[in-house]
């Protein structure tokens, strides 16, 4: 007999407007509106949060930890692109 | 069975040991000795096992609590239990084995819950002695705990231990009312002490030298110290909060060593606890068939949540 717990979805919280949505964990639900109010439920019992996204966990593309080095690596020579690579006229202000 | 150390490729081995030492998490999709893994996947899910099945011995009160402010906290607490047990399944679920293979290895006797809960729960009292000292030890093991090497595990903890905290106060709380209480209050008070004092010990596990799991798991730092150091650490806290409120510990030959600054206390009694892990404690049966009755008696729920999924997803597809 089919006895499945429903699929896993990921929760992602909003701690205040304006700041950026952070994931929080994961919960099983049936659909989208059983997932929210779960989400609600297990997640923002002491007022954790004032927004909640929720995403099934299937649809998340993520990168690979064993292709970490390699994926990344573009990024590592280029320096140019923090501010502290430039150098400033003594005296310079404001900049 | 799991693979062995000795058959797992060595280069990987050496490296994952190499970013444990270096304090870096392990993600799910990081590659893992199986030994770690299933390791892993037994402490965790036996973790959230004992939130779940914890949550019965309280759920008897509900209805007894004597106030509606008792009452409120009680269902907030259980209510935290179950929330507690969901994290620790969605975590234990990461390693690659599902929700219903975790319920099925309780049910079928292959997965433990924490021994504890395996007592019975007779008076308003044992509310009190429960989140004291209970919670009180299973936070000591959860602080710990958050410090462990797998990064799902480690955050699950995190959030337990920040909510767990008021659990523990309220039990203190009941127990400090009723200690200066009535006498026949104070009695009740004591002797839930005396009911829950030596199970609370017994919670942390088997002496170092006897525990099967415990050098493996500290080289790979899913256990961050040792069953023995964790429950000196509650015997320590505890004991002066039990002299504050009028109550006394059940062991006569507690006793604060002055150079070290812990107590040595009695040994435990192991036949009982190896009694209750083979499932002759006292509840060991009620509360599993407990589980296994509303797990089945949600059956229906489960098949009707199914088929209300799959009708709103044909409305969306035909509308």
């Amino acid at each position: 007999m089919e006895d499945n717990q429903g699929i896993l979805w990921e929760v992602f919280l909003q701690p205040k407007a304006g700041r950026p949505f952070k994931h929080v964990g994961s919960l099983h639900a049936y659909d989208k509106t059983m997932a929210m109010e779960s989400a609600r439920d297990l997640y923002t019992r002491r007022g954790e949060g004032n927004g909640i996204w929720i995403v099934k966990a299937e649809d998340i593309v993520a990168s690979q930890p064993e292709d970490e080095a390699s994926f990344f690596e573009p990024a590592n020579d280029k320096v140019y692109r923090h501010p502290t690579f430039y150098t400033m006229p003594e005296g310079a202000k404001n900049i | 069975m799991a693979k062995e150390l000795e058959e797992e490729d060595p280069i990987k081995l050496a490296a994952f040991q190499a970013k444990i030492d270096a304090e870096i998490k392990i993600e799910p999709k990081d590659w893992m000795p199986e030994k770690y893994r299933i390791g892993l996947i037994r402490q965790m899910s036996q973790h959230a096992h004992s939130e779940v099945i914890g949550m019965q011995p309280e759920g008897n009160w509900v209805s007894r609590a004597p106030s509606l402010r008792a009452k409120k906290i009680l269902m907030a607490k259980i209510q935290d239990e179950g929330g507690h047990g969901l994290y620790l399944y969605c975590a234990t679920e990461t390693l690659g084995t599902s929700r219903d293979e975790i319920l099925e290895n309780l049910h079928a006797g292959k997965a433990k819950y924490a021994s504890v809960f395996n007592y019975p729960a007779p008076t308003w009292a044992d509310m009190g002695a429960i989140g004291w000292l209970v919670d009180g030890a299973a936070i000591v093991n959860q602080v710990s705990l958050q410090k462990t090497s797998y990064g799902p595990y480690s955050r699950a903890m995190v959030r337990i231990c920040k909510e767990e905290s008021f659990h523990q106060r309220q039990g203190y709380e009941i127990m400090a009312n009723m200690a200066k209480g009535s006498a026949a209050q104070h009695k009740m008070a004591q002797d839930a002490l005396d009911r829950w004092w030596w199970p609370s010990l017994m919670m942390f596990g088997p002496h170092d030298s006897e525990s099967a799991h415990t050098s493996q798991s500290m080289k790979w730092k899913i256990k961050r110290e040792t069953n023995d150091s964790l429950r000196q650490q509650f015997i320590d806290k505890t004991v002066p909060q039990a002299e504050l409120i009028g109550l006394k510990i059940p062991d006569d030959n507690l006793k604060l060593d002055s150079e070290t600054g812990h107590y040595s206390h009695t040994d435990i009694d192991w036949d009982e606890f190896w009694n209750v892990i083979k499932g002759y404690g006292p509840c060991n049966k009620k509360r599993l068939d407990h589980h296994k009755k509303a797990h089945a008696e949600g059956q229906w729920v489960r098949e009707a949540a199914i088929a209300y999924a799959k009708k709103q997803e044909l409305k969306l597809k035909t509308a």
